[in-house]
């Protein structure tokens, strides 16, 4: 990987191939792009999220942190249609309620998931697993009779050089290393062209110059994306963060800037001083 | 995509393709035209027992699609070979009409011999070849449409999956046992005359099965390369290796499953309507649940994943089936278990996967 492929995605220029493409009934007029209210999950009488209230704003990058078992990843499951809440709501945008919707169904209507365990489809090549997770039509018949035009193997091209792996495009994913690993899973997430990234812990296991580039990509995108973090590397939070967020036994603890936040003595207690 | 191209990157395809027009040509040929007397004569016993395994590495073909690339293990189709065989029985005993044992003129004997007076409605439109083909697509795909509908829009996966799919042969096996249901009890359909106005004792017609066999195998490899090949084949191996992430990217897993199961069941079908007419009976024991984990076995055997290993392994597990059970009967189920023992711990990716390292190796 160098770093010269990396970043060609101009956040200020024409529209690029991994512009978000917004569901027509996506309304953001009011602002926020994300609306979580009074969401509650319970596992075995256990609360993994009890009662949590957040909204993400159209293009803001938001970055959540929390102590392990806050609930940062079931509040991504409970977005992406994984995890049914037991009450509460969750709206995209004003008119979608992600609560009716099914994982593919929400997938297409624009919000994409990396997962805090890199997954990529092993057996397929880089450039197969960008193939498959381009938007495009993905029901049966058209994708059996499915081909690549110009513009579409221009945007794999792209990313691949956005994530940096141009020389690995027919490598076996599995073979990747891990912080490649979570480069293709962040380039498959780019090919889907979501409105909204959730990003589970992007930089785990990443060198620190792997890392650097993360954030760079990361504050790139938002703007025209929404973007949602989850990380545990404070370094990392504090290169990108504009408003932070911090989950505690699943509710939100507070919210702010990462100095007031770190300033914040619940925060201390419960988390950074721990 | 032409058959070109896509052979172009499938150099074993292109081996066994070119076997398997060898077979097709060479083997009628010496069946037809050498003398008897010659020691490369080919007889008819021998051209239709080859014919049959033809038929399994077809059905093993369609069982590689879902397991192999799909990783849907279904230990249940033996039924939907077994439902295009009587498909196809259910044709040629109409074609018998007044030649039975009792010459009614409508209905076959075994209806005769329970005293019905009627044909029963599911049996109308058989006397006509092209509706019986149909049918050989239609209900083994209908089937696994439904079951298939049922099992994966609920997510049922791994060996709960598996084992409702044991549970479907074995009640068709009970439920086609029955006298009452119409498709012969155990005796099953039997004592067929012809096809298409052809003696299916005749030599001619006999070639006519082995050759259309051959290449319905062939056509069939090609369309399931042609599967593998496109994107649809990319995103059940996807569904295969990381389910739930398939669907995040926003694929409905379960129809892709449902279209892999339909298509491959309606070969199956084939398979079964084509192994009929050349071992001349269909009874309920093509139902048996050890039948269609015998199909398992074959293709771990040859290779999973490959298409052409799933071939070659029904066709070599069916030939040691041949010789065992002509010399030690009794032997045959435990050679056939360890056989897959063996081969789980040995050869996880078959003979196939044997072969190719050891290329690798020389290379
Ligand atoms: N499917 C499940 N069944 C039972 N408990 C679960 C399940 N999923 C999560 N939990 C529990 O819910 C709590 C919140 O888990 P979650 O994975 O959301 O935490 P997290 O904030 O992402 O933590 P980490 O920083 O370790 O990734 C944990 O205590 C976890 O054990
Ligand atoms: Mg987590």
């Amino acid at each position: 990987m160098t770093g010269a492929h990396v970043l060609t995605t101009n956040p200020a220029g024409p529209a690029s191939a991994t512009d978000g493409v917004a569901d027509p009934r996506l309304d953001t007029t009011h602002g926020p792009i994300l609306y979580l209210e009074d969401i509650t999950v319970s596992f075995d009488g256990f609360r993994a999220l009890n009662q949590l209230t957040l909204y993400i704003n159209d293009g803001e990058l938001r970055c959540i942190i929390g102590p392990n078992g806050a609930g940062k990843t079931t509040m991504m499951d409970v977005i992406t249609g994984k995890t049914r809440p037991d009450r509460g709501t969750a709206f995209f945008g004003q008119i979608i309620d992600l609560l009716e919707l099914d994982e593919p169904a929400i997938a297409q209507a624009g919000i994409g998931r990396k997962f805090q365990k890199p997954s990529v489809f092993e057996e397929l090549s880089v450039f197969e697993n960008l193939e498959l997770a381009m938007r495009t039509d993905k029901r049966t018949w058209p994708t059996l009779f499915a081909k690549l035009n110009g513009q579409q193997r221009d945007d794999i091209e792209d990313v691949l050089h956005t994530i940096g792996l141009p020389e690995q495009r027919r490598q076996r994913a599995g073979s990747l290393s891990h912080g490649q690993k979570q480069w293709l899973e962040i380039g498959m997430l780019l090919m889907q062209r979501p409105k909204l990234l959730l990003v589970d812990e992007p930089v785990a296991g990443m060198t620190h110059q792997e890392t650097e580039r993360t954030a760079e990509l990361l504050l790139s995108l938002a703007g025209k994306h929404s973007v949602v973090v989850v990380e545990h590397d404070m370094e990392f939070v504090r290169s990108i963060a504009r408003k932070v967020t911090v989950l505690h036994e699943g509710s939100v603890l507070t919210e702010g800037s990462m100095d007031e936040v770190q300033q914040d003595q619940r925060v201390i207690e419960v988390y950074l001083g721990a | 995509m032409g058959i070109s191209v896509l052979l172009a990157r499938d150099a074993g395809g292109r081996v066994f393709l070119a076997l398997l027009v060898l077979v097709g040509v060479f083997l009628p040929a010496l069946h037809l035209l050498l003398p008897e007397t010659s020691p490369l004569h080919i007889s008819a016993y021998t051209l239709t027992l080859i014919g049959k395994y033809l038929c399994y590495g077809l059905l093993a073909l369609a069982v590689d699609l879902v397991w192999g690339f799909g990783g849907i293990l279904s230990l249940g189709h033996g039924a939907f070979f077994a439902l295009g065989g009587y498909a196809m029985g259910m044709h040629m005993m109409r074609q018998i009409g007044d030649r039975g044992v009792y010459g009614n003129p409508l209905l076959p004997d075994f209806m005769v011999f329970l005293n019905w007076t009627e044909l029963p409605w599911y049996w109308l439109g058989f006397d006509r070849f092209w509706f019986a083909a149909l049918m050989v697509l239609l209900v083994p795909g209908s089937l696994a449409f439904v079951f298939g509908w049922l099992a994966f829009r609920s997510r049922v996966t791994g060996v709960y999956l598996s084992i409702i799919t044991q549970a479907l042969t074995y009640a068709l096996m009970l439920a086609f046992f029955r006298n009452e249901m119409g498709f012969g009890g155990n005796n099953g359909l039997t004592d067929f005359k012809d096809l298409l106005g052809f003696s299916l004792q005749a030599d001619g017609t006999r070639v006519f099965l082995f050759v259309t066999t051959a290449l319905c195998l062939a056509l069939a490899y090609v369309a399931c390369r042609f599967v593998v090949s496109s994107k649809l084949g990319r995103v059940v191996v996807a569904v295969r290796d990381a389910e739930s992430r398939t669907r995040f990217i926003g694929y409905r897993v379960e129809w892709f499953k449902l279209w892999i199961f339909v298509f491959s069941a309606v070969l199956s079908g084939i398979a079964g309507a084509l192994y009929v007419p050349q071992v001349g009976i269909i009874n309920p024991g093509e139902f048996s649940p050890l039948n269609s984990l015998e199909l398992v076995i074959w293709v771990a055997v040859g290779g999973r994943a490959t298409l052409y290993g799933a071939v070659l392994g029904a066709i070599l597990v069916n030939y040691s089936k041949t010789v065992f059970t002509a010399i030690l009967p009794e032997v045959w189920l435990f050679a056939l278990g360890a056989l897959f023992v063996l081969v789980t711990l040995f050869l996880p990716h078959g003979l196939i996967g044997l072969m190719s390292q050891r290329r690798g190796e020389r290379a």
